[in-house]
């Protein structure tokens, strides 16, 4: 009997090579004749530009050529926005290098293209370009007033709004019954600060123009949608560009892009004819890769004196920023399905408006929505515990979807299958201490002790596996949400697994070998996955909103079957039985009923010699599979977290963290327990450390990580982490994804637990990120309101 | 993060890096460790012609009992401060604050001598050194000279340190009997203080027989809390009086707003963590 791989704590295979410093990032790619860019950057959040004279900077030792915006105006196109969600949506044009004016502070206003890097960098501040500064718009309640425009020519800053009403959708009722009838009705405004994504390896983009195709390499989460979007947006035959993710040091959603930058450096490669390199500094980065979040939510929930939410209206304003990025004016709508999260209140209202502002353009960060959604739900369901004078464990027990309801239809539309909303929190419950907790936060509250305990929730579901294509298409979405894969069977037995999902620090390499090893009943060791090169891996949807696992594992699952089909013909013939008498378990085809039997391996070299195949077989077991999924995946569970706030400094730590996650059939325990760990990590950033700051002519203050402050492990505790396991029923393998949980769960549960700590003393809410000062304010101006003691 | 071209000395005694000094003009910079100067080069905010490096210069390195006082090299490590038994056994002060500077890369690669020239009002070293009433001694082309730590730190990133000048060593007293404690106050582990409080202790019986007290980043400069040694000095050994002390913390203060907190918070950090400071250097 072999050991099951499915279920297995491996170590992840592609580890070695990435902690020993065999890696193969983009900006280590050095070609011969290789020429290096450098970005002329506006120093302005808003401006025209009057004139650029770069005749210093061409003479510079070492410069080939300057590229501005007008010289390559008739090549340059507009950076794509793949999801114009209504037909009236308006959308600035948005040029790689600026050509007429700037709308953010750190846009691309030319390019240096020289033999060095240094001597590119050097000749940046040659360029002489010449500005008249507009007035900038930074504030979407600004920015609702259409006083100052973030681009004047659109002649609005509002891209669009779009809605969804249960009543007119047929999915609830109508959320004014809700609110006129309210007995208890909590309204509430939070921010979603705008945040930076931050991954660990800037981007950097080398392309090389001298071949038949134009091979771009670059630091992507899709190269297979960069494949096309470059060649539709530089007008370029997209069987001209082969796209190359090589080894990618993270991307959260910050990779999930078509880059000025990217453009940019395919320009310079056509125009000089020679291979290209950019690779941003991280101050570039920070300014000018695109933000996430950045919302203001209006939100107002009904609800009885028991305590059963009876409606839920939201206005959302979302700061697009500059421009509309891929999938930029979508991200809130991958939050409206998920306001109602775990519960079955009948009616629910969300209007979003989308605004222009000159910031640098947001896009999807890690949940890209639904964080921004599941913080205001369950930040409502706090303050509606405290308006009743209940425990927020309870009001969530009297309104959450029960085990035995699945699969719901929610009052956003969704089905959701499967979960077990019970069982998580009762786990997390018991390993945290509640009730040991709640005594000693009553103790401490009682002696008045300057550190204060509190206690805080998130029970969270979000929607992964991103996505149904006909509900895309629905969403008016320019793509589908497939994933495709092949597993080929190697003259040797040896199984080569391609995927079109882009891992970028996830463990595919190490999950798809589990995978295909279980089913095929190979060793681990004798799989190899290959992906991020669009020549090898043809077809792909890459990687993003936790639908690795959940999609690209399925379609990888679906063609390892087909193997095992093709294979018991070829063994059937050999072993000269009917293919009905055929069984295949652990890697063995053998005649029921007898001992015959010969491996995957003997017929994988039958297949390649192809002496003696059945009549009109192709001789090779390779399949191809595209797995297109019936519905979105449900990931849920219960976050607890005990925070401790020092009175007298504003401080707040975090004393215990207990999450039990139920993430469906788990492939590898341990890459669970990462992407939990760094989720956590994340959303704990939002609630306690991270904010994009500008000024108010619009430059980013936070442009290091001096200022725009990160945690590292010293800042996070010891995580409690455990599951619960309720199978998806959507998937042949029940797993509903763990990329963005952590994440989304972890903000509301921190921001809950600070101010259940000092609620006693009058603070009814702290603007993320809850930074001691904005603590201690907080805490003195509840002094001077007279704050409940 | 290219730097601007520079030209680029490494001596191997302080006598040549002053012949080096003398001969480079005044566009140079030295180099004593790197972990402010690099970064501000690579973003360009500075781009010195030269930059003379002062990594090969043994003499500047390491840790000397002097008789009454230690006497620290320029270019000892943060690490070496945090570590070294010559510290931990006379001024306990210095080992406590060097051991919270930035990460443990930046403590073995930064040095006393270089985070004390760079003077940044939120660096952890410039505060112990005031509290600790150091002496800098500084070689220049006229020989040598000593200047008191109360005359060294003359605003932002500024001392006495004159052109041509190099920082040599630091002379710090000996604390026999006191205790020590480095209070410092941030949003993340690596971040600079947004306060921090040195304070040095002796008790005599149940009464406060001698107190010193730095504060960093509440002003252009390190700051000694003036009225609350004076308030504690004599005073009973207890929290009360402690914590009534304290709330002088912030007079004669001038700290910045920023990102991290506005100046009330500031000088409202500096009371409480002086507080927290003494007790902890008392053995409270």
């Amino acid at each position: 009997m072999t050991i099951a791989e499915v279920g297995r704590a491996r170590l992840r295979k592609e580890d070695a090579h990435l902690i020993t410093g065999r890696s193969r990032y983009t900006d280590n790619m050095t070609l011969p004749g290789m020429l290096h860019l450098a970005m002329v950057r506006s120093p302005f959040a808003h401006a025209k530009i009057t004139s650029i004279d770069a005749s210093a900077a061409k003479s510079s030792p070492g410069v080939v050529a300057v590229l501005t915006g007008a010289d390559v105006a008739a090549q340059q196109g507009s950076l794509p926005n793949a999801w114009p969600i209504t037909p009236e949506q308006k959308a600035p044009a948005h040029p790689a290098i600026a050509v007429d004016a700037v709308a953010f502070a750190g846009e691309v206003v030319a390019c240096i293209i020289a033999r060095s890097a240094a001597a590119a960098r050097d000749a940046v501040e040659l360029v002489d370009v010449s500005y008249e500064e507009l007035p900038v718009v930074l504030d979407l309640e600004e920015a609702l007033k259409d006083e100052v425009l973030a681009h004047p020519d659109l002649g609005t800053n509002k891209s669009a709004t779009w809605i969804f009403d249960s009543g007119e959708a047929g999915t609830g009722k109508a959320i004014s019954e809700a609110l006129e009838g309210a007995e208890v009705l909590i309204e509430r405004t939070f921010y979603q600060q705008r945040l930076i994504p931050a991954f660990m390896e800037p981007r950097s983009t080398v392309v090389d123009p001298t071949g038949e195709q134009i091979t771009v390499w670059s630091a992507t989460q899709i190269p297979h949608i960069l494949r096309l979007m470059l060649a539709l947006t530089l007008g370029i035959p997209e069987s001209k560009v082969r796209v190359i993710a090589p080894d990618v040091g993270g991307g959260f959603g910050g990779k999930l892009q078509v880059t000025p930058e990217e453009a940019i450096t395919v320009l310079a490669a056509r125009h000089t004819g020679k291979p290209c390199k950019y690779t941003e500094t991280r101050s570039e980065s920070l300014m000018a890769a695109h933000h996430g979040r950045a919302q203001v939510q209006k939100v107002k929930l009904s609800a009885t004196k028991e305590g059963i939410v009876t409606g839920l209206d939201v206005h959302l304003l979302a700061d697009m920023g500059a421009y509309l990025g891929l999938v930029t004016s979508g991200v809130p709508i991958l939050g409206a399905f998920m306001y109602n999260s775990i519960y079955k209140f009948p009616a629910y209202r969300f209007e979003c408006t989308n605004l222009f502002t000159n910031k640098a353009w947001t896009d999807a960060y890690r949940g890209a929505g639904r964080p921004e959604a599941t913080f205001a739900i369950e930040r409502l369901m706090d303050e509606l515990a405290v308006e009743l004078g209940i425990d927020p464990l309870e009001v969530r027990k009297k309104n959450w979807i029960t085990h035995e309801e699945f699969p719901f239809t929610t009052v956003a539309g969704l089905e959701y299958d499967s979960g077990n909303y019970e069982a998580a929190t009762a786990k997390a419950v018991e390993l945290f201490g509640y009730d040991e907790l709640r005594a000693e936060q009553a103790l401490r509250r009682e002696a008045n002790d300057p550190v204060q305990l509190g206690i805080g929730i998130s029970t969270f579901t979000e929607m992964c596996g991103l996505a149904p294509s006909r509900v895309l298409g629905a969403l008016s979405y320019a793509a589908g949400g497939w994933e495709h894969a092949q597993v080929r069977v190697l003259p040797t037995g040896n199984i080569e697994v391609v995927t079109g999902s882009s891992a970028h620090g996830q463990g595919h390499e190490t999950a798809w070998s589990q995978l295909v090893a279980d089913r095929l009943g190979v060793p681990f060791e004798n799989v190899e996955v290959l992906h991020g090169d669009t020549q090898t891996s043809q077809r792909g949807l890459d990687t993003y909103g936790s639908r690795s696992l959940t999609v690209g594992g399925m379609a990888v699952l679906a063609a390892a079957d087909k193997v095992i089909e093709k294979a018991k013909v070829v063994a059937a013939h050999m072993m000269e039985a009917s293919e009905e008498d055929i069984e295949f378990t652990e890697g063995k085809f053998s005649v029921k009923g007898t001992d015959q039997s010969t491996a995957l391996g003997e017929i994988a070299f039958a297949a390649f010699s192809a002496h003696n195949l059945p009549d009109g077989f192709e001789p090779n077991l390779d399949s191809d599979a595209t797995f297109d999924p019936q519905n979105f995946s449900f990931p849920h569970g219960t976050h607890l977290a005990a925070m401790e706030v020092d009175t007298e400094t504003g401080q707040v730590t975090i004393r215990k963290y207990v999450c039990v996650d139920d993430v469906g059939v788990v492939v590898n325990p341990l890459i669970v327990e990462g992407q939990v760990h760094g989720g956590l990590a994340q959303g704990i950033a939002q609630a306690l450390y991270e904010e994009a700051v500008h000024d108010d002519a619009g430059t980013l203050v936070t442009g290091s990580f001096v200022d725009y402050l990160v945690p590292s492990a010293p800042d996070l505790p010891h995580f409690t982490t455990a599951r619960t396991e309720t199978p998806s029923t959507t998937n042949q393998l029940g797993a509903k994804g763990v990329g963005e949980a952590g994440t989304i769960a972890s903000t509301p549960a921190i921001v809950n637990g600070v101010l259940d700590a000092v609620r006693h003393l009058g603070v009814t809410d702290i603007k993320m990120p809850c930074t001691p000062s904005r603590v201690w304010a907080a805490l003195e101006e509840a002094k001077t309101t007279g704050g409940v003691q | 993060m290219i730097p601007s071209a520079f030209d680029y000395a490494a001596p191997a005694t302080v006598a040549e890096a002053l012949g080096v000094l003398a001969d480079a003009g005044d566009d140079v910079k030295l180099l004593a460790g790197g972990q402010s100067l690099i970064p501000v080069m690579k973003l360009r905010l500075a781009d010195p012609a030269m930059v003379v490096d002062l990594g090969r210069i043994g003499e500047l390195s390491g840790v000397r009992d002097d008789g009454d006082a230690l006497l620290i090299g320029a270019m000892t490590t943060h690490h070496q401060i945090a570590t070294d038994p010559l510290i931990a056994e006379h001024v306990p002060l210095l080992a406590k604050a060097a051991a919270t500077v930035a990460d443990p890369q930046v403590r073995h690669r930064g040095t006393f001598g270089g985070a004390l020239v760079h003077a940044d009002p939120a660096g952890d070293m410039p505060a112990p050194v005031l509290a600790a009433d150091a002496t800098f001694i500084l070689a220049g082309p006229n020989g040598e000279r000593r200047v008191a730590a109360a005359d060294f730190f003359q605003g932002y990133f500024t001392t006495a340190v004159d052109d041509g000048e190099i920082l040599t060593h630091v002379r710090v007293p000996k604390y026999a009997g006191w205790g020590a404690h480095y209070e410092k106050f941030t949003r993340v582990a690596q971040q600079w203080s947004i306060v921090a409080v040195a304070a040095m202790v002796r008790v005599d019986g149940g009464t406060i027989a001698e107190v010193r007290i730095g504060l960093t980043n509440m002003a252009s400069t390190p700051l000694r809390a003036t009225a609350v040694e004076q308030a504690l000095v004599g005073a009973p050994l207890t929290r009360e009086s402690i914590a009534t002390a304290s709330a002088h913390a912030a007079e004669g203060t001038d700290p910045a707003s920023d990102l991290n907190g506005d100046a009330a918070y500031r000088r409202h950090l500096a009371e409480v963590l002086t507080k927290r400071a003494v007790i902890a250097a008392a053995g409270l």
